[in-house]
């Protein structure tokens, strides 16, 4: 156990340090006028806003990857709940009177940390209960059943927000001032984009501590590898997948907390797109495993900053896309999965 | 392997052996679920394959299928070698790709920067793309032989082999639930309807006497399994006893030389199981079949079988005539469990 | 369960004899050709004489109404095309409008001012419809080897890359304004124009009609057995000598084609195509067409299309209109256009739930799915055997 920690933070440590000279390399490509050290600075810049919007989308894809490890299903919802989960932290902190940067460091911690709890319990208990109404009762049917739920429910989400709340992009209370900056090899990076990246951090070995050591994480494993075998040797199976759709959702909900804390702007669809990258991170990845997600959502974040770095930024999603269909054709398992390509 | 030198020798190759399976090995992880695995079937044999669960027996019939590749070892159908770990397959998406990316390459040299340019030939590769991937992933016999002769081999599959001769069933039965008794055996018998598309859509003469030949016969073959008149049933409405008879009626549309039939008598009454028998044994006699049987039922097994092979935990450590199987020590203790002293 | 068998002649062609109703289909099974062509002329001269009468004359004059009958059969097309896709071989494909897209810009840009060539409509049609298919079969060859959801997600995907791509490509497509001056269709002495809505009308009746008897014929084939039996097992299929891959590559192209048809038409009715007409609403709107006309289900999933473009289009507008000046507390408030993909997203989960053979079910169909409820363990998922 102590060993594979080790491992699996040395790899970490690896890819954050050959990503980052990456991402110098790569806007020195983008901007190649330029002197050195702004190169350096622009680049470190650059990367940690990949750094950033990668631990979105890796707290997404998270979900994707734990539904669709425990019961082979794509909840297509799943972006739209990450959505809901940026409009619920909204609605929390413009209801307690926060629409700006708070000043106060003891309280800004104290409104953040209430701010992910609540969303996180309600998102997760949303999560439950969409699986409960509109999945569980096609457990044994077609598998294109279950699928096309899975879009009424994500068509059903965003037209709820978008009467509910608004049909325009809202502005959403940067709780954390973007003055907080350090300076790290000539970048001025705003603290919150550190701030982003432990938060999600945390939240993944929070998560693989408890898929790897709790009863109720055994009981997920075991029901992902064998629902039958699982039920004999009494597992609850319903209740394994709604916890798994419980925290799959509580972790979306984190990360559109975060989203709103990060863009300032938030509107009714943006569940589509990020759910599509955060899919296509899981896939990345290889889906069903939980560390690959996490990787696969910080190299999803990568390519869209470097797409931006290198002048790109029209192709970013034509990109990623790419990105998805080649790991599809040439390595379905993705990068950390087993093998899963269908064979007929 | 102390237990395979064991084991009973081989039966000679005659050249009239439908199947040659040549040591074959299987491993799912650490599991080794086949192990040196030697098999001939001669022609117009009803051969059984015995062995307790997990003995690797349903593995090897899904291998033969073309299923599940091999770990090592090869499979000859009637004298092909359809069936061998893969050899530079890595050469074959180069083979794919190279050609449209180096017109798009030529292209971009060619075109000089005008961006118009650029996009007609990139649409010329893409043409281009178009027409190698879907031949690639469809595989039609030319290319097969094309890669052959670069070196490349890739096993054959599952529709290769029923091509070459091999209809099966299923363990648990795998039937088209939402169709017809009849549309059933129509889709197995796919391959031996020439129609295409162009002559269903102008509805040729041809078409329309291929089909209505076509139900003809599949009608014969549902009756042939004894499924007379339940040609619109729905498979899923049929009875448990009768979807496994639609399961062998699917798989003798195929025409096959060699019938692999994984465990038809289960879950069935004795009756039911006398009637299968009596239907296997008349597939030899009337069809020229060849059977390749896993059964779990010794009374059928020892009934119809001309060679019995024993497998277990992956190994196969008897083969001979259901006489010398009931003999063989190590089976009696493998298998049927110890004699009572 | 069992039941009266018909006789013979019926067991032959795939029909049975259960009631009048069914008997007269059985007939027309026999010249099927003949019966969509006399009822898709039944319904093309029916349409605009129905919708003089008061409930419907009250939403638009007729001359409004055949071109919004024109939109509807757009729709039409698209959705019997989508049919094949998910209904008959089983493949989710969310990125349908991308092939619709692929068709329209085709002819945009091959009969405009814009490149100022002025290839005429007939031939385009069919250019159109083949370079669409050609896309089908580029997208489909390296993703049809996935499974079924997989191929879902890449579709999403290119159905996305689609229009950034359009957009993008300024130089050859005029980017976002899009390409506008399409020529009309064009037939001695008679006139296509917006304001004269018929010919577009007669065009279209004869093109689905067409679509509808080539539909049925390819169900009834070889070819469309092998499609349904991919989607009930794929690998029973692959066992029983489909080469799965060709399969669903034909199903994939075909789909594309009927898509590019129907962009050909549409770019031409609207005399404009531009990247913002093919986003993914359009992909899943002609999804939930499928999905509530009942998938695999050729008649009902073309009935659904029309009442669902109606609905949507011509309908819940009017009614917002209608309510406005009215003003009910609450109801005139309501623009009913807002909650369009609300309506279409309960109606899709309560159809997979309830209703899963669709609204419009064939007597055939619905046996199938209410008969043996609860046997889950055909479910070829379920059953699957231990192969990796």
């Amino acid at each position: 156990m102590t060993f594979r920690i080790l491992r699996l933070a040395l790899i970490a440590a690896g890819a954050l340090v050959i990503s980052w000279l990456l991402m110098i390399g790569l806007t020195w490509l983008g901007t190649r006028s330029e002197s050195f050290s702004n190169v350096v600075a622009t680049g470190t810049a650059q990367y940690f806003s990949a750094l950033t919007i990668g631990a979105i989308y890796a707290l997404i894809a998270l979900g994707y990857t734990m539904v669709y490890g425990i019961i082979e299903l794509i909840n297509f919802a799943h972006g739209d709940v990450f959505m809901v989960g940026a409009f619920v932290a909204y609605l929390i902190f413009t209801s307690l009177g926060f629409g700006g940067a708070i000043k106060s460091i003891p309280l800004l911690i104290g409104i953040l940390l209430l701010g992910f709890l609540v969303t996180m319990v309600v998102l997760g208990v949303l999560g439950a209960a969409i699986e409960r109404f509109a999945y569980r009762p096609l457990r044994n049917a077609p598998r294109l059943a279950p699928l096309i739920t899975a879009i009424g429910v994500s068509f059903i989400l965003q037209n709820v927000v978008q009467v509910l709340i608004s049909n325009s992009p809202v502005p959403s209370p940067q709780l954390v001032s973007l003055e907080y900056r350090f300076t790290l090899l000539g970048a001025s990076v705003p603290l919150l984009n550190l701030l982003i990246f432990l938060v999600a951090v945390v939240l993944m070995i929070a998560l693989q501590v408890f898929v790897g050591g709790t009863r109720l994480g055994r009981a997920m494993r075991s029901t992902a590898q064998d629902r039958e075998a699982a039920q004999l040797m009494g597992v609850n199976i319903n209740a394994t997948i709604a916890i798994t759709f419980f925290i799959g959702s509580a972790l979306a909900g984190a990360a559109g907390l975060i989203y709103g804390l990060y863009k300032g702007n938030i509107v009714f669809n943006l569940g589509f797109d990020a759910g599509l990258k955060a899919f296509t991170a899981a896939v990345l990845g290889g889906i069903g495993n939980t560390v690959g997600a996490a990787l696969g959502g910080f190299a999803i974040g990568f390519i869209e900053v470097a797409a931006v770095t290198t002048g790109l930024s029209r192709w970013q999603e034509a990109l990623v896309f790419s990105v998805l269909i080649l790991v599809l054709v040439f390595r379905p398992a993705g990068i950390l999965g087993q093998q899963i390509g269908e064979r007929a | 392997m102390t237990a395979t030198a064991q084991a009973a020798p081989a039966v000679p190759e005659t050249p009239d052996d439908v199947l040659i399976a040549r040591s074959i090995t299987k491993q799912f992880g650490g599991l080794v679920a086949l192990r040196n695995i030697e098999f001939v079937i001669p022609r117009r044999a009803i051969v059984s394959l015995i062995g307790p669960n997990g003995a690797g027996k349903t593995t090897f019939f899904n291998v033969i299928a073309g299923l599940i590749p091999p770990t090592s070892g090869s499979i000859e159908l009637s004298g092909m070698r359809l069936i061998a770990p893969a050899r530079r397959a890595w050469l074959e998406p180069l083979l794919w790709f190279a050609p449209p990316l180096l017109v798009l390459l030529i292209g971009i040299l060619v075109s000089g920067g005008n961006i118009q340019l650029v996009a007609l030939w990139g649409l010329l590769a893409l043409l281009l793309a178009t027409l190698i991937l879907p031949t690639a992933m469809a595989r039609p016999a030319w290319y097969e032989s094309f890669i052959r002769r670069l070196g490349i081999f890739r096993s054959a599959r599952p529709n290769d082999i029923v091509r070459s001769g091999v209809g099966r069933t299923f363990q648990n039965i795998r039937l088209f639930h939402n169709m017809t008794a009849l549309e059933n055996v129509l889709v197995g018998m796919h391959l031996k309807l020439r129609s295409t598309p162009v002559d269903a859509v102008l509805s040729t003469p041809r078409h329309r006497a291929e089909e209505e030949e076509a139900r003809v016969r599949a009608a014969r073959y549902l009756e042939l399994a004894g499924l007379r008149g339940r040609d619109d049933e729905l498979a899923r409405n049929l009875p448990y006893g009768d979807q496994r008879r639609l399961e062998i009626a699917r798989a003798l549309a195929c025409e096959p030389v060699l019938l692999l039939l994984d465990e038809p008598t289960a879950g069935m009454n004795p009756r039911e199981t006398g009637e299968i028998t009596a239907l296997i044994g008349r597939l030899r006699t009337e069809l020229g079949l060849t059977v390749l049987l896993i059964e779990h039922d010794m009374r059928v097994v020892m009934g119809i079988s001309d060679r019995i092979t024993v497998l277990d935990q992956g190994e196969r450590i008897a083969e001979g005539t259901p006489e010398e199987i009931r003999r063989n020590p190590r089976v009696i203790e493998a298998y049927l469990g110890k004699p009572p002293s | 369960m069992t039941r009266q068998r018909g006789t013979v002649e019926d067991s032959e062609t795939g029909a049975t004899a259960l009631g009048s109703t069914d008997r007269l289909f059985d007939f027309f099974g026999r010249h099927r050709s003949v019966a969509i062509m006399a009822a898709m002329l039944l319904v093309a001269i029916a349409l605009p004489l129905i919708v003089l009468a008061p409930p419907f004359s009250g939403f638009n004059t007729q001359g409004v109404w055949i071109d919004n009958f024109n939109g509807a059969g757009i729709y039409v097309l698209l959705a019997l095309g989508l049919n094949v896709v998910v209904g008959l071989a089983g493949l989710l494909d969310l990125g349908y409008a991308a092939f619709f897209a692929i068709g329209a810009y085709t002819y945009g840009l091959l009969a405009s001012s814009f490149y100022g060539i002025h290839v005429p409509f007939w031939p385009m049609l069919i250019v159109g419809a083949l370079v669409a298919a050609l896309f089908g079969i580029a997208l489909g060859a390296p993703t049809l080897r996935l499974r079924g959801d997989y191929l879902a997600i890449v579709t999403l995907g290119f159905g996305e890359i689609v229009p950034v791509v359009f957009t993008n490509s300024d130089a050859l497509t005029n980017g976002t304004n899009g390409i506008s001056g399409v020529d009309r269709p064009s037939l001695p002495g008679i006139i296509f124009g917006a304001s004269n809505p018929v010919p577009f009308y007669v065009t279209m009746v004869v093109m689905l009609t067409i679509v509808l008897i080539l539909l049925y014929r390819l169900q009834d084939s070889r070819l469309g057995r092998a499609w349904m039996a991919i989607r009930e097992d794929e690998l029973a299929a692959a066992s029983s000598g489909v080469n799965t891959i060709t399969t669903k590559l034909l199903a994939f192209a075909l789909g594309a084609t009927t898509s590019g048809l129907a962009g050909v038409f549409a770019a031409s009715r609207l005399v404009f195509v531009s990247p913002d007409q093919f986003g993914f609403t359009v992909s899943f709107t002609i999804l939930a067409m499928v999905v509530l006309g009942g998938m695999g289900n050729i008649w009902g999933v073309a009935i659904g299309a029309f009442v669902v473009f109606i609905v949507q289009s011509v309908v819940l507008k009017q009614l917002t209109n209608f309510l406005q000046p009215l003003n009910i507390p609450f109801l005139s408030s309501i623009d009913f256009l807002q909650y369009q993909f609300l309506l279409f997203g309960i109606a899709l989960v309560a159809m997979m739930l309830l209703r899963p053979e669709g609204l419009f079910p064939s007597s055939r169909r619905r046996r199938e799915l209410h008969t043996a409820q609860g046997d889950d363990l055909s479910s070829p998922q379920e059953s699957a055997e231990p192969l990796t």
